[in-house]
């Protein structure tokens, strides 16, 4: 059999991540023009601030993007598959929350972890429980459950806080690995290379382009929709649940207005990866790379002092100039055509 | 993914190489981190900070904070002073308990760390800066009313809740203080629950129940506005007087009209004075934050710490006539 296969060449079974072969290459220089825009604010930030070409002071900064980028990963399979879920900064607040309970029966570390993961992957349950056996759309879904996680922390704590986590608990937020490199850098790259592995090297991954590309055609060749769209709720509740522990850990204490306003920027981090808002394709790299992005810049700024409204309309300037210059050219290369 | 490592580690090794950024810093770097910007009463604040470094002569002021008011936004600006290796902070604070441990980084590498107006847990800061005490808005809002009652006469409260915590510990503290203000007679307390509709009933209540009643002293910001429409409504402008805790930009239709001589609360231009004399103290003049020590903090006088190495500043500031167009835009 091994004969067989090594003397005839083997069929050519790659299927792009957009059918368009053209798209395709815009496609691909999207992560080289984003990888671009990295070095060039990399570059940038280090003229501009003598700080910022600090081992110490760049490792600081990478709190800026890795909780938001562990989610980021999962979000970027649901927004390929054609979902989002917008509940994962009130995902946050409710597994922060009951880490804090459990804390106040005696919890240790472990359990604390345990419990933070594991509300987080029921609040993906739910959320994809709605969408995929109910059939509702899930930006409605998750807006609803994105009030629902928050205002049972909000019952649980109003405006109270828990406080007095372990020592060993701070280990996930603050500790070290090695020298500068942090416990949530660690996280962030082995996380990244799982969910590159998923998306682009099993069929799960493939399914998961098929699904947004076109559900009904990929529900009939045989991949089951409704089970890889609630296994992508469940990944992103679970990394959710991750995020939780480090930012819990990170803060030391747990409000119910933890993480507000996170689900956007993950969105964005997702969106500015390159990853298509209607489904259907983007990469890992693309959202590692649009991770580094963010954190750079709001870092680079920050080190200068620009406000935070700033730092927002230059955020929001480098989301639509990185999506529109890719459209841009295509349009450009249309009329090109004979 | 491996472009990026590359970077990442020429730029620890130029760090490395760099170790100690020649840069000389001839000024003191003091930075007001608020809980987000614009906030008038911030931006009043921050007046108030480039005032005192202009009296100080070598301090530079970085005002800054993140757009919504949230712990995480906060820490990012921390982590960004931290690394321009500012002299000082002087935060308020949007989480007692989760800037704690950003703030304990910041201290560990030499910085200063007080919090101002709304507070850092003890083991995040050196110092607090309270922009009063409980005594101190006691002891003001009865002396608002009796300056205007140099024969005595009544006066009644409207309050907040009946379990409004502060409220109560204000009245208390008023209470307390009755002996020094003989002729003035504390009629009843009513409770508005700082709802604006029930408020201005439980006024107009007060005004027929006691047609002699001479001031209206209303400790929140809700009940003084409510009891200062219903004097006006009840023709009263000149018979009652409406007193207490307000802002002055709600209030400033009250002072023109002459249904609220004056009233008080803590003037935010002083506050962020206080705070930057406090971060200049501790981080150059060697001053100690401890419990019991007193702090120098320029016109403002000086701060002496409690067991929480917590101080209150002053006396509310009182805004009448005179100013109240000063401040009304502010806050």
């Amino acid at each position: 059999m091994t004969d067989a296969t090594q003397t005839r060449p083997a069929p050519d079974r790659h299927v792009p991540d957009r059918l368009n072969s053209r798209a395709a290459r815009i496609f691909k220089s999207w992560e080289a023009l984003l990888l671009a825009v990295a070095i060039a604010i990399f570059v940038i930030n280090s003229f501009a601030s003598p700080y910022f070409l600090s081992a110490w002071n760049l490792s600081d900064a990478t709190f800026n993007f890795t909780e938001k980028a562990m989610i980021a990963f999962a979000m970027a399979l649901l927004i390929i598959s054609g979902e989002i879920d917008l509940s994962v900064a009130s995902i946050i607040a409710l597994a922060s929350t009951a880490m804090g309970l459990a804390l106040q029966y005696g919890a240790g570390t472990p359990e604390l972890v345990i419990i933070g993961l594991t509300v987080g992957l029921l609040c993906g349950a739910f959320n994809g429980f709605f969408v995929t056996v109910l059939g509702l759309p899930s930006i409605v879904v998750t807006i609803g459950t994105m009030s629902l996680f928050r205002g049972i922390s909000f019952i649980i704590l109003g405006d109270d806080a828990f406080r007095g986590y372990p020592a060993s608990f701070s280990w996930f937020g603050q500790g070290y690995i090695y020298w500068v490199f942090t416990v949530e850098m660690l996280l962030f790259v082995i996380i990244a290379v799982i969910y590159g592995i998923l998306l682009h090297k099993t069929n799960f991954g493939r399914a998961v382009y098929a699904i947004g590309n076109n559900p009904t055609g990929a529900l009939f060749s045989g991949i089951r929709v409704a089970r890889v769209k609630f296994i992508l709720f469940l990944l992103t509740g679970l990394m959710s649940g991750i995020a939780a522990v480090c930012l819990t850990s990170r803060l030391g204490s747990t409000r119910p207005s933890i993480a507000t306003g996170m689900e956007l920027e993950v969105v964005t981090m997702v969106v500015l990866g390159g990853v298509n808002i209607l489904g259907g394709s983007g990469t890992i790299p693309g959202v590692v790379i649009a991770a580094f992005v963010m954190g750079l810049v709001t870092f680079g700024l920050g080190l200068l002092n620009v406000p935070g409204i700033v730092m927002s309309i230059f955020i929001g300037l480098l989301l639509i100039g990185v999506i529109a210059l890719p459209r841009l050219w295509a349009m450009a290369a249309e009329r090109r055509k004979p | 993914m491996s472009v990026l490592k590359k970077l990442a580690a020429s730029a620890a090794m130029a760090a490395a190489m760099i170790a100690t950024p020649a840069f000389a810093q001839d000024d003191v770097r003091i930075a007001i981190v608020v809980k987000a910007l614009g906030i008038g009463f911030f931006e009043a604040a921050a007046e108030g900070a480039e005032e005192a470094a202009e009296e100080l002569g070598n301090v530079e002021i970085i005002y800054t904070g993140p757009t919504d008011t949230t712990a995480e936004g906060q820490i990012e600006v921390i982590n960004a002073l931290i690394a321009q290796q500012v002299d000082a902070i002087a935060i308020s604070a949007n989480d007692t308990d989760a800037l704690v441990p950003a703030l304990q980084r910041a201290m560990q590498r030499g910085i200063t760390v007080i919090s101002w107006d709304s507070g850092v847990a003890p083991e995040g800061r050196q110092l607090h800066l309270n922009p009063s005490s409980n005594p101190l808005i006691g002891n003001m809002i009865i002396k608002l009313a009796a300056d205007h009652l140099p024969d005595g006469g009544e006066v009644a409260l409207l309050s907040a809740t009946t379990t409004s915590t502060n409220q109560n510990i204000w009245i208390e503290e008023m209470m307390a203080v009755m002996g020094d203000y003989p002729g003035i007679d504390v009629v009843a307390t009513v409770y508005g629950d700082d709802l604006a509709d029930k408020s201005y009933r439980e006024a107009t209540g007060l005004m027929q129940s006691y047609p002699d009643l001479d001031a209206i002293i209303a400790p929140t910001s809700v009940g003084i506005v409510a009891a200062a429409q219903a004097v006006v409504d009840a023709d009263k402008v000149g018979q009652v007087n409406v007193t207490g805790l307000g802002l002055p930009s709600e209030m400033a239709g009250a002072i023109e009209s002459g249904a609220s001589q004056s009233f008080a609360i803590w003037n935010p231009i002083d506050l962020g004075y206080s705070a930057t004399m406090l971060a200049y103290e501790l981080s150059q003049n060697g001053a100690e934050a401890a419990p019991g020590a007193e702090i120098p903090m320029g016109r403002m006088g000086t701060l002496t710490l409690d067991e929480n190495n917590e101080g209150a500043m002053a006396d509310p500031f009182v805004y009448d006539a005179s100013n109240i167009d000063d401040f009304k835009s502010i806050f």
